[in-house]
């Protein structure tokens, strides 16, 4: 798969060569919200970002690692708490400085400070060392055998640059600080910065003397990017031929574009996941008809309620085909997903004989708390759900708001049901069990709104970011699913689609995480 | 006259205050930026230190008053969304807002004089007839209906006009105008005639009406029986009597036509305050929210007082001392 990418890549390459300047007109509907590489972890933050900056280790269309500023990468023999990066050599700053191992070490120490948004993924990092100009050891507070799947947005910055512009420390978003990498860039990517106008239009012009000049096809020489937040006037825009790629069509205009000339729309499964979370954890609810006890605290309840979602009819009626049915809370690409943990089934008689065991036969109320302005047709979702859960006997009060006001019932555990959405960027289990599954604490299982608590399963949990031995990590991963699976800890509802509009000039495949890399585009 | 405009002045300055008040009192309810502010991966330890940096542990009282304390110093606070000074987003942004509300309210003005004397005079014709029934479209379609129409109509079919954003502008010291350029020109067209079509309808009926009450009026027979010509009788007799409310509505219609502007600027991307308000409600951004609904109360109460007091300036009876005054 990738050595065909790599040759197809070449071979536009070879005939690009000498083609006139292109010109890629860019809308999606929100902007980055800084240039400061390490202020914000967010998805159009850090895509905006890495056409300038780049990682050790990138993710290419497909989501498949490949080596950026980092040739290879290895735990040292010597030591399993060590991971040796190989620098690329060669490699320049826009501003003309040399990208040495000291950079690395900047960035790192950068990433992992107070302001920093992006420490969380660098928790494990105790020390990290440049050995000589091009090596750069990192030393972890035991094995991590994923640490690489953490540094793929992480950005690498020159240090002299920063010292002299005063951009040491992490811009810090909170206190409303402008500082000078907040708004300019230095980095070593395929594109440099001409001109930004924030929420409104930045301007990126190819770098003549980037090192992958002649790796990648870099048909596109000049981006212009403007966010349109209204989904209309954005597939308007697209439809005039005012813009020539757009990120996100909205479902029920993927039709009209597609038939369009010269317009096509490709489709892929994103790496996000929408599910239900039910509080199981307390011993009575607020949100329900049933007084002293919590219906949601017997797994059979749950159970029920699961085999009485029908996730084909919300593809097709809420959906209009644009998702994957999901009966697991982890997208396909991670690690520790199986396609049988991803079969669904829906079968209302055993939902109501189940519903008779646990006593509810009579079915009991519950609030449903749902965003409106989040995931693709959320509210949507909800209301179908309603009617499904009707049929068990489980009468659903839905209550729909905009995400600012719904995660805050998540995070602060006052919600009994809840939707969710979760996408996983290091494609790893682990990262979903740590939010979603561990017991809710300081370190861990922010995102665990179900209140379930299980030491046993923490305890495996835990041992994952240590386990160099990577087919018993993976035996590990299956256990903790199969009792996520067992216990019914999720409604899963669906895998999101994801659906990028684009001039039939503009060639690219569609990535999982939502963040096109125009390095890989090619233009016709 | 002093105690007459003091008092309208204390009484401005108290509707401005209640108005923040009730504005600061809602931002609890509009959901809590943190979520927004920090990303998934984020620790309750993360949370709590950066509610107590924002001051958002505080009861709202506190806060607002923290943020009278600081805007009376001309300090509105720093965007949470952008990190930048609340004050200097606003700077950047207000030209877009300022030369869209002016280029439609001029063509609302202009459109709606000259509609509403046409049909008028041509009370009984054809023409006349379909501009009014046109003009129901204008009162009665929301703009964003129109606006989607108008880009659907210029811009995806005909391909005559940008569906989005303001074109090629340039910079003229502190101000970014796009009356320089012809992309800039083009851009403004749609979203002019989405915001100004329903002030322009307004104008024209009030016009058609008080131009068929003035018609009927003595002095215009007069006028007509001593053999002046049509067009000055109408144009020079009529239709100066005709505007003096008009020109009252004009002034309280601009405050509304650049507070209304939110939608028009939503739907055509238009890089303006009302955008940015709009922004700023997803994104929970409380400075630039309070900013922004300050600036726009500090708008209508400031037209209202200038209002009054042309009142003053024109109706000789309020000049009357009321403690001397009898019947």
């Amino acid at each position: 798969m990738k050595t065909t990418a790599f040759l197809a890549a070449a071979l536009l390459a070879g005939t690009a060569i000498g083609a006139s300047a292109e010109t890629l007109r860019w809308a999606r509907a929100g902007d980055s919200l800084t240039l400061d590489p390490h202020a914000q972890n967010e998805g159009p933050t850090h895509t905006l970002s890495h056409q300038m900056y780049e990682p050790l280790i990138i993710r290419d269309m497909t989501g498949e690692f490949e080596p950026a500023l980092a040739t290879d990468w290895a735990p040292s023999e010597d030591d399993p708490n060590v991971w040796v990066f190989n620098l690329r050599q060669g490699v320049t700053f826009h501003d003309g400085a040399d990208f040495t191992a000291e950079d690395v070490v900047f960035s790192i120490n950068r990433a992992k400070s107070e302001n920093s948004n992006m420490k969380e993924l660098l928790n494990s990092i105790v020390e990290v060392r440049a050995v000589d100009d091009h090596t750069v050891e990192f030393v972890t507070d035991g094995p991590n055998p994923i640490l690489p799947s953490n540094l793929t947005n992480l950005f690498m910055m020159d240090k002299d640059w920063a010292e002299a512009n005063d951009s040491v420390d992490v811009q810090e978003v909170e206190a409303g600080e402008k500082t000078f990498a907040s708004s300019n860039s230095n980095g070593t990517g395929p594109y440099k910065l001409v001109s930004r106008e924030p929420d409104v239009k930045t301007v990126l012009t190819l770098n003549e003397d980037y090192w992958g000049r002649d790796e990648f096809p870099l048909d596109v020489t000049e981006i212009v990017y403007t966010p349109i937040q209204n989904a209309a006037t954005r597939v308007a825009a697209l439809l005039s031929g005012e813009v020539d790629f757009i990120q996100d069509v909205p479902v029920q205009d993927i039709n009209r574009v597609a038939e369009s000339d010269g317009l096509v729309v490709k489709t892929a499964p994103q790496n996000r996941t929408i599910f239900f979370g039910m509080n199981m954890g307390a011993d009575d609810i607020e949100n329900d008809n049933v007084e002293g006890e919590n219906p949601l605290a017997d797994a059979r309840v749950r159970r029920a309620m699961n085999l009485a979602i029908n996730r084909d009819a919300i593809k097709q009626v809420v959906m209009r085909g644009q998702s994957e049915p999901a009966g697991i809370i982890a997208p396909p690409f991670v690690n520790g997903w199986t396609e049988e943990m991803d079969q669904t089934s829906t079968d209302i008689e055993a939902g109501k004989a189940l519903m008779e065991e646990a006593g509810y036969g009579d079915g009991f109320s519950i609030q449903l708390d749902c965003p409106n302005d989040r995931y693709v047709n959320d509210e949507a979702i909800c209301q179908s759900v309603v009617g499904m859960l009707a049929q068990i006997g489980v009468n659903v009060n839905l209550d729909a708001k905009p995400k600012a006001q719904h995660f805050p019932l998540i995070t602060n555990g006052e919600t009994d049901f809840y939707m969710l959405g979760w996408g996983v960027p290091t494609y790893d289990s682990e990262y979903i069990f740590n939010f979603l599954v561990h017991t809710r604490g300081s370190d861990r299982g922010s995102w665990n709104g179900t209140g379930y608590s299980n030491p046993e399963i923490d305890e495996k949990i835990v041992s994952l970011a240590s386990e160099t031995d990577l087919d018993k990590r993976d035996a590990t991963i299956q256990e903790i699913w199969d009792e996520v699976q067992e216990e019914t800890l999720y409604l899963p509802i669906h895998h999101q689609v994801l659906n990028w509009g684009m001039s039939e000039k503009v060639g690219t495949e569609v990535s999982p995480e939502d963040d096109p890399k125009f390095k890989f585009f090619t233009m016709n | 006259m002093l105690a007459y405009i003091i008092r309208r002045v204390f009484q401005s300055a108290l509707v401005l205050l209640v108005v923040g008040l009730v504005a600061f009192s809602m931002f609890s309810f509009v959901g809590d930026p943190i979520d927004n502010m920090l990303g998934q991966e984020r620790t309750q330890a993360d949370v709590e230190r950066l509610r107590q940096t924002l001051g958002l542990d505080q009861p709202f009282v506190v806060q607002y008053w923290r943020f009278l304390e600081q805007a009376a110093q001309g300090n509105f606070g720093q965007s949470y969304r952008q990190g930048r000074p609340v004050a200097e987003i606003f700077l950047e942004r207000l030209p877009a807002t300022l030369e869209l509300a002016f280029v439609s309210g001029l063509m609302a003005l202009i459109g709606g004089i000259s509609l509403g004397i046409f049909t008028a005079i041509r009370r009984r014709g054809t023409a006349a007839n379909l501009i009014m029934t046109a003009s129901l479209i204008g009162v009665s379609l929301p703009t964003f209906l129109i606006g989607i129409l108008l880009i659907y109509l210029f811009s995806v079919e005909l391909g005559w006009l940008p569906s989005f954003g303001r074109g090629e502008v340039t910079r003229v010291g502190g101000w970014t105008t796009g009356f320089l350029t012809t992309s800039g020109i083009k851009a403004l067209i749609l979203p002019s005639i989405t915001l100004g079509l329903y002030q322009m309808t307004l104008i024209m009926r009030l016009v058609r009406t008080e131009m068929l009450e003035v018609l009927r009026m003595d002095y215009i027979r007069f006028a007509r029986a001593r053999g002046i010509r049509e067009k000055s009788v109408n144009f020079h007799h009529a239709l100066k009597n005709t505007l003096v409310p008009v020109i009252t509505i004009t002034g309280l219609q601009l405050g509304s036509i650049i507070a209304f502007a939110i939608i028009t600027e939503t739907v055509f991307q238009w890089p303006g305050v009302g955008l940015l308000f709009i922004n700023a409600v997803q994104f929970v951004d409380i400075p630039v929210m309070a900013a922004y609904l300050m600036m726009i109360s500090v708008m209508f109460v400031g037209i209202n007082l200038i209002v009054d007091m042309l009142y003053f300036a024109i109706d000789p009876r309020l000049r009357v001392d009321r403690t001397a005054g009898g019947h």
